[in-house]
C-alpha cells in the first residue's frame, strides 16, 4: 500500500464538520504544514481535539484565529488570546479537560475502551454533569473515550510504511492520537526508506498510519 | 533577599535525595537554584520528559525540546522522554513525590484554586488538576498576598483546581501545614510578627507548639 501522498490529497480527507485530533504541546510536535494547508483549503466547522490552542501564529491556534474551529476540546487556552475572545463572544465552544484525563480519553479511544475512571476533577467544575462511581471507597469520574475522524500527527522520522519516531519532546499526544482516528495522516519531518528506521526506535507502528506527507 | 527567593529557598529544603518533582511555571522554577548540595531531585516536565536542564544558549536553541510553558530547555544526562499518557501515569499513579505550584487562592481545608477567574481569566487547567490530585505532596509556593489582596482564606471562592489536596503552603512570611484542624503555622519569617502574619491571612492560623524561624 502506497502511503506517501501529496499535501493536496492529504487535505482532501479533511471535510467540513469533522472531528480532528492534532498532535503537539504548545506547538511543539504539531504538524505545522498540514495546519497551513487546512487554512488554505478553508474547511470549516471543525471540532479540534488537542492539548492546547497553541499561539495565535503557531500550532493549533492558527485554526482558531482563522475561524475554522467551531469547538475545541483542550486542556489549556491561556497562550492564545483569540480562543478566549471567541469563546466569550459565543463564537467558539471550548471544552476544558485536565491534561491527564485528555490523554487517557484519547488512549481509551484507540484502545477499544469505553472510557476511564479518574479521581481527577472530583469536587471541581470538571465533575459537573458526569457520572461519579465509588470504587473501594474512592470516588472517580467516568470520562468517556474520545475518537476522531482524522488524526493529524507530526513525526520526526517516518519510513514509507508509516513507522514513526518522535524526537525529544515532540512526542506528547502524537502516539496516542495515532491510535484513535479513522484516518491518520502523519507529517514527516524526514522521510526514509523502509529498513532505514531501527525497529527499536519506532514509537508508532506503521499499521496505525494511513497516509504520509513530506512537505 | 526578594520574597520569591525566600520562598524558593525554603521550598528547596522540602526534598530528599532522589525525589521526583514537578515545578509549576513562574516562582516554582526558581527552586532548583537553592537545592542543597548532596540532594539530587529528578525534575518532571508534564509535556513528556524527566531531567529538565537549564535554558540553552541562544545558538543552541532546539524547539523540539521545550518545557511545559513552551520555552526551550535542555535535558540532563539520565533524563528520558515519554508520551503524554506516560507523563500523567507518573503524575496520577503515585510516582511523583511532590509538586510545587502557585495559587490564586488556597484555604484552611487544603482546597486550591489556580485555573480560572469566572468572567475574567480562563486559561484552563492544563496539567494542574492532575498534579494536585496525583502528587504525594502538594506544596503551594506563593507570595502571602497578591498586592495586598488576601489569598489564604477560610474557603476558596474561585472554582477549585483540587479539593482538600494541599499539604503545605510556603510564603515569604512563613510555612503553614494543612491539618484536619486547620492551618498550622510551623515556621515564620522573623522579619514579621505572628500578629502581622495573621492580619494578612483570613484563615485562623493555629500556632505550632514547636514554631521556629524559617531560616
Amino acid at each position: 500500500m502506497k502511503k506517501v501522498i501529496s499535501m493536496d490529497e492529504a487535505i482532501s480527507h479533511i471535510q467540513d464538520g469533522m472531528m480532528i485530533m492534532i498532535g503537539g504541546f504548545l506547538a511543539c510536535g504539531s504538524p505545522h504544514k498540514i495546519i497551513d494547508a487546512i487554512i488554505e483549503k478553508g474547511v470549516k466547522d471543525l471540532t479540534i481535539i488537542g492539548n492546547d490552542t497553541g499561539f495565535v501564529d503557531r500550532g493549533i491556534g492558527k485554526l482558531v484565529v482563522s475561524g475554522q474551529a467551531k469547538k475545541v476540546i483542550v486542556s489549556h487556552i491561556g497562550t492564545n488570546k483569540e480562543t478566549g475572545r471567541l469563546m466569550n463572544e459565543g463564537k467558539l465552544e471550548v471544552v476544558l479537560v485536565p491534561q491527564g484525563t485528555l490523554a487517557e480519553q484519547v488512549r481509551a479511544g484507540g484502545a477499544g475502551l469505553g472510557g476511564v475512571l479518574t479521581p481527577i476533577g472530583v469536587g471541581t467544575p470538571v465533575a459537573e454533569g458526569k457520572d461519579h462511581l465509588i470504587i473501594d471507597g474512592k470516588t472517580y469520574l467516568l470520562e468517556k473515550a474520545l475518537k476522531a475522524d482524522v488524526a493529524l500527527i507530526f513525526g520526526s522520522k517516518v519510513d514509507e510504511k508509516g513507522n514513526v519516531y518522535y524526537h525529544e519532546s515532540t512526542r506528547n499526544f502524537n502516539p496516542l492520537m495515532a491510535t484513535a482516528a479513522e484516518k491518520v495522516i502523519v507529517e514527516a519531518e524526514e522521510l526514509v526508506k523502509v529498513g532505514e528506521l531501527d525497529p527499536h526506535l519506532v514509537m508508532t507502528p506503521g499499521l496505525f498510519v494511513q497516509y504520509i506527507v513530506k512537505p | 533577599m526578594e520574597a520569591k527567593d525566600i520562598i524558593a529557598r525554603r521550598v528547596a529544603s522540602e526534598f530528599k535525595d532522589g525525589d521526583v518533582v514537578n515545578l509549576g511555571i513562574g516562582l516554582p522554577t526558581l527552586v532548583p537554584n537553592f537545592i542543597p548540595e548532596g540532594v539530587e531531585i529528578i525534575l518532571h516536565s508534564e509535556n513528556g520528559f524527566t531531567g529538565i536542564g537549564p535554558a540553552p544558549e541562544e545558538d543552541q536553541v532546539d524547539m523540539d525540546l521545550v518545557n511545559a510553558g513552551g520555552l526551550p530547555v535542555t535535558i540532563i544526562p539520565g533524563g528520558v522522554f515519554f508520551d503524554s499518557a506516560m507523563s500523567f501515569t507518573i503524575i496520577r499513579g503515585g510516582h511523583l513525590d511532590a509538586t510545587v505550584l502557585g495559587a490564586l487562592q488556597v484555604d484552611e481545608e487544603g482546597n486550591l484554586a489556580n485555573w480560572m477567574i469566572p468572567g475574567k481569566l480562563v486559561p484552563g487547567m492544563g496539567g494542574a488538576m492532575d498534579l494536585v490530585g496525583g502528587a504525594k505532596k502538594v506544596i503551594v509556593a506563593m507570595t502571602h498576598t497578591a498586592k495586598g489582596e488576601i489569598k489564604i482564606l477560610k474557603r476558596c471562592t474561585l472554582p477549585l483546581t483540587g479539593a482538600k489536596k494541599v499539604s503545605k503552603i510556603i510564603t515569604e512570611m512563613g510555612v503553614m501545614e494543612v491539618t484536619p484542624e486547620g492551618l498550622v503555622l510551623t515556621e515564620y519569617n522573623t522579619e514579621y510578627t505572628i500578629e502581622e502574619i495573621q492580619a494578612v491571612t483570613e484563615a485562623t492560623l493555629i500556632i505550632s507548639k514547636d514554631i521556629k524561624p524559617m531560616f
